[in-house]
């Protein structure tokens, strides 16, 4: 069993935008690009409202909820500012090209 | 007398004084160009501005400065040009005469005249005496040998900068401060800061004993000492001793303590000497009733030199209070000053002090006490019959406005007696522990600048009022314009009042950036920038791209700047622009098909309702702006949905843009008994022509075919009123949160001209209002006039709007579902390839 999942490539994803993975029958990953290039993946609800984080604006290493606009940092899903709650992330990482999502982790947001 | 043209009402030492002759106003002079005298003065001008003729006497050779700031001058943290309060300007501006170097020496109070040491002699018809406080010099041998100062104004600040200067040579110097007030350990700081090795005596056990307790005073000297000062408390002066010049300091112990400078900061005492001499009734300090008068009623009094009702005050809130009561009297205005119940928040020596009423404790009183060692914070309120008497803080004062806001109310505090000592934020529930929902939870009337008595409700209206910056608070309401000891707090409420967002901040577009919004738009044109990352680096952005507030805002900036060349960027659309329908709570989108003039036709009908039977839509509705909504659509369904829709003729209706919405029509002359002009006709040919156009917000159009308004016109950003000789134009309507009918813009008499001035108008909306401010606001902001002068009075200039506003369209009229629906943009709507956990 392999720990890693290779979910695409860099250029499947938009610079400062997200895509979507499904996973079971329920739940959907975000895994969004920054400007700089790097990835982040995170359960695509936002704590406030479950709003769809993958639609919303990415600036800088956190993304603007797309109903509210809470903001949350892509890095620990945490809201910024003074709104209080966490998303939960997922490990990624890139390899030669690819993105890898830590499949432990996924499993455990699954659940 | 020799009069001049040009006079100009500064006079320094020497000059003779210049009076206009034709000037008759009562001649208010002012004895004492310090704080009080010129805080008198400016709460005089406020009320009325040229009843007296003013003539401020000063002892020092400075305009008027802010006393309190002589620490941070010591310290090096500031010139003395940053703590000057008026500058030469202001009394020019406000023609006052200004004499400095030039104490006042005598009052006659019966020819009503003040002669000063320079031997000048002037006639008032009001006299205020304002001269403050002596420093109290205690009477020991040595107390006047050079090297012996005090601490209170500029030329001391000069001669302790002087000592730790000639101190360098020998390793630092050796400075004594008498006094463990706040006053003296300031001054120790500050000379430690310039490099000297200080000595603090202090007579009494423990160190502020006025302001603080006997364990914050105890943090305090340990604090102080662990920065290199030795503090002896109990110490009891006996001489100061040296040979023509200060060497050092002994005590009554016997303790010699070298020094070559000797600050002596015990007190001060009320400055009665003049008033005392001029026959004024004086206690403690000079006697004034309600309104600053003294014994008689030609003279008045203000400041630390007077007793008020058998109270005398050091600290500056007070004298901002005497300072209203006073000119309200000199101006017929009758509130009096009924004394001040004062806190003390101070950064002694850099560290945060807070003190407000009775702490002594004693019968009835009971003590809550945190203590946290590892932070140094210690804090105390003592409560009585269920209220806060007093109220202790060292390390952390944060919570001293609270606590001096229920104090001064008389709160009853039973119910969070728990949680009180943890501050405001536990104890009022909600877990807003940060610093902006503490400052959104106080009361309007809680006193955020002690200095300056301004209260919450008084910053509030001062930044509503437009003061969008410290400075302009300071300006404004002189909250934070003292010790600056709330600066923390009047920053929060600017944040609390304008927030970030982009529409309240009239002053910066976002945090990312210093420059507002048209600042950044004038800017885009005129150095012809073209893209976003180009506007953010030529324009110094804080960010390295941006925020969720000024990317959309750049996006139509330039798309409206360069139609036709910018190369609009998804990534800084709202979802709903970027995805061409309209979010929901659920994450599903809803779909919106443009009806022309709100007519439709069986074969759009059944298209929509194919749509909705094949996608499972839940609901359909119809809009307010007479067209049909299809809920419940998945993303990746959209771009399926839009192709049937195409097929059937069908556009997007940009339900869901900053955007031209929907033109709404009634049914005119053709059908309506009513009916003036085809007002549907011409609702369909407004919307074909403003369809698709980009806007700093969402636009909506009426036609009505007479004035009973079916398609009420007037509530929209562009209305049509159609009558028997033609057709009335409103716009800047709006039916949302803040209703707003439209202004009439003019009358025209052909259905053309209806259309031209949609364009022109419609384009001077999309160039020059601010991005997310809807046209009433906008209108608001800049007034119908100025819209009538670009649109209705200048014939060119709308032309030349309206041919921009075509231009524009005509790279703006493709229809963004068609283009997805052919496989654009595929990303946006398909999920990457699902994953399975499950172990492989």
């Amino acid at each position: 069993m392999t720990d890693w999942i290779d979910i695409g490539t860099l250029a499947d994803i938009p610079q400062r935008g997200a895509r979507t993975v499904q996973i079971g029958d329920e739940k959907e990953i975000a895994v969004f690009r920054t400007g700089d290039d790097q990835i982040f993946a995170l359960v695509n609800e936002c704590p406030h409202k479950k709003g769809p984080l993958s639609q919303g604006i990415v600036h800088g290493h956190s993304v603007a909820c797309p109903l509210h606009n809470w903001n949350i940092a892509l890095k620990t899903g945490e809201a910024q500012g003074e709104d209080k709650g966490c998303t939960p992330t997922i490990a990624v990482k890139q390899e030669d090209g690819r993105i890898l999502i830590a499949r432990p982790e996924l499993a455990k947001v699954a659940a | 007398m020799e009069l001049q043209d040009g006079l100009s009402p500064v006079v320094d030492s020497g000059d003779d004084i210049l009076v206009p002759m034709d000037d008759v106003r009562e001649h208010l002079v002012v004895v004492g160009n310090g704080m009080a005298g010129c805080r008198a003065v400016e709460e005089l001008l406020a009320r009325d501005s040229v009843r007296y003729r003013v003539t401020i006497f000063g002892a020092e050779p400075h305009v008027n400065y802010n006393r309190i700031m002589l620490s941070p001058v010591l310290a090096g943290e500031k010139t003395f040009e940053d703590i000057i309060i008026n500058d030469r300007a202001w009394y020019d501006d406000n023609g006052i005469t200004l004499i400095t170097s030039d104490p006042v020496t005598a009052i006659d109070r019966a020819a009503k005249t003040v002669t000063s040491q320079s031997g000048r002699t002037i006639g008032y018809d009001k006299l205020l005496i304002a001269t403050g406080s002596d420093p109290f010099i205690i009477p020991v041998p040595g107390k006047d040998l050079p090297g012996v100062i005090s601490f209170r104004d500029m030329k001391d600040v000069d001669s302790m900068l002087a000592a730790a200067e000639a101190g360098k040579s020998v390793g630092g110097g050796e400075a004594v401060v008498i006094g463990g007030g706040l006053l003296g350990l300031e001054a120790a700081h500050g000379l430690t800061l310039r490099g000297m090795k200080v000595t603090v005596l202090h007579i009494m056990p423990t160190l502020m004993e006025r302001q603080l307790d006997e364990a914050a005073a105890w943090l305090l000297k340990n604090a102080l000492e662990g920065r290199g000062q030795t503090i002896l408390t109990g110490a009891d002066t006996a001489e100061i001793y040296g040979e023509g010049k200060v060497e050092g300091v002994r005590l009554k112990d016997g303790t010699q303590i070298p020094a070559s400078l000797v600050v002596m900061a015990v007190g001060i005492r009320p400055s009665v000497a003049l008033a005392r001499e001029a026959g004024l009734d004086v206690g403690r300090g000079i006697k004034v009733d309600d309104h600053m008068v003294t014994s008689d009623a030609d003279v008045l009094a203000v400041g630390e030199c007077v007793e008020h009702d058998g109270n005398v005050y050091g600290l500056v809130a007070p004298l901002w209070d005497m300072c209203r009561s006073l000119a309200d009297g000199l101006t017929d205005r009758h509130t009096g000053y009924k004394g001040s119940v004062t806190s003390t928040k101070l950064k002694v020596a850099g560290l945060d002090v807070f003190s407000a009423g009775d702490f002594s404790g004693g019968e009835g009183c009971e003590d809550i006490v945190l203590r946290d060692a590892s932070r140094g914070v210690y804090k105390r309120v003592v409560v009585k019959d269920d209220k806060i008497v007093g109220a202790v803080l060292y390390g952390d004062t944060a919570d001293g406005g609270w606590y001096f806001d229920l104090l001064k109310r008389g709160e009853n505090v039973s119910d969070i007696r728990d949680l009180l000592i943890f501050g405001q934020a536990f104890a009022q529930g909600g877990g807003a522990l940060d610093p902006k929902a503490a400052v959104a939870a106080l009361s309007d009337d809680a006193e955020i600048c002690g200095c300056n008595g301004v209260s919450k409700g008084q910053v509030v209206a001062c930044i509503e009022k437009g003061a969008c910056s410290l400075d302009a608070v300071r300006a404004g309401c002189k909250a934070s314009a003292s010790c600056g000891s709330c600066t923390g707090l009047v920053e929060n409420i600017l944040s609390v009042v304008l927030g970030d967002d982009v529409q309240s901040g009239p002053k910066t577009m976002c945090k990312c950036t210093s420059f507002g919004h048209d600042d950044v738009r004038r800017e885009i044109v005129a150095q012809d920038m073209r893209s976003i990352p180009e506007v953010m680096q030529k324009l110094h952005w804080s960010t390295p791209d941006g925020c969720s507030s000024c990317r959309p805002a750049l996006n139509y900036y330039l798309l409206c700047a360069l139609p036709g060349v910018y190369v609009d960027d998804q990534q800084s659309r709202f979802v709903n622009e970027r995805m061409h329908a309209n979010i929901q709570k659920d994450g599903t989108y809803s779909v919106v098909p443009r009806m022309w003039g709100g007519l439709t036709n069986p074969r759009e009908l059944r298209a929509i309702a194919d749509v909705v039977e094949k996608y499972d839509a839940p609901m359909v509705k119809v809009t307010g702006g007479q067209r049909l909504d299809i809920f419940g659509i998945k993303k990746e369904d959209l771009p399926a949905v839009w192709a049937d829709l195409n097929a059937a003729g069908m556009v997007s209706g940009h339900a869901y843009g900053k955007s031209l919405r929907t033109v709404k029509t009634c049914v005119g002359s053709e059908w309506c008994r009513f009916g003036t002009q085809d007002s549907t006709g011409l609702g369909v040919k407004t919307e074909r022509m403003t369809w698709g156009s980009w806007m700093p917000h969402k636009f909506k159009i009426a036609v009505s075919g007479c004035p009973r308004n079916c398609a009420e016109a007037t509530i929209k950003d562009f209305g049509v009123v159609c009558v028997d000789s033609g057709y009335e134009l409103h716009v800047g309507g709006n039916g949302g949160i803040h209703v707003r009918v439209t202004d009439l813009l003019c009358k025209v008499s052909t259905e053309q001209e209806a259309l031209d001035y949609c364009a022109a108008f419609t384009q001077l909306y999309r160039e020059e209002a601010r991005y997310l401010e809807r046209t009433a606001p906008w209108i608001e902001r800049v007034g119908v006039d100025y819209v009538k002068q670009r649109i209705v009075e200048d014939d060119a200039g709308r032309e030349a709007l309206r041919a921009r506003f075509l231009y524009s369209q005509s790279f703006s009229q493709d229809d963004p579902w068609a283009e997805r629906a052919a496989g654009a943009n595929t990303e946006l709507h398909q999920h990457l390839d699902p994953i399975s956990i499950a172990a492989e």
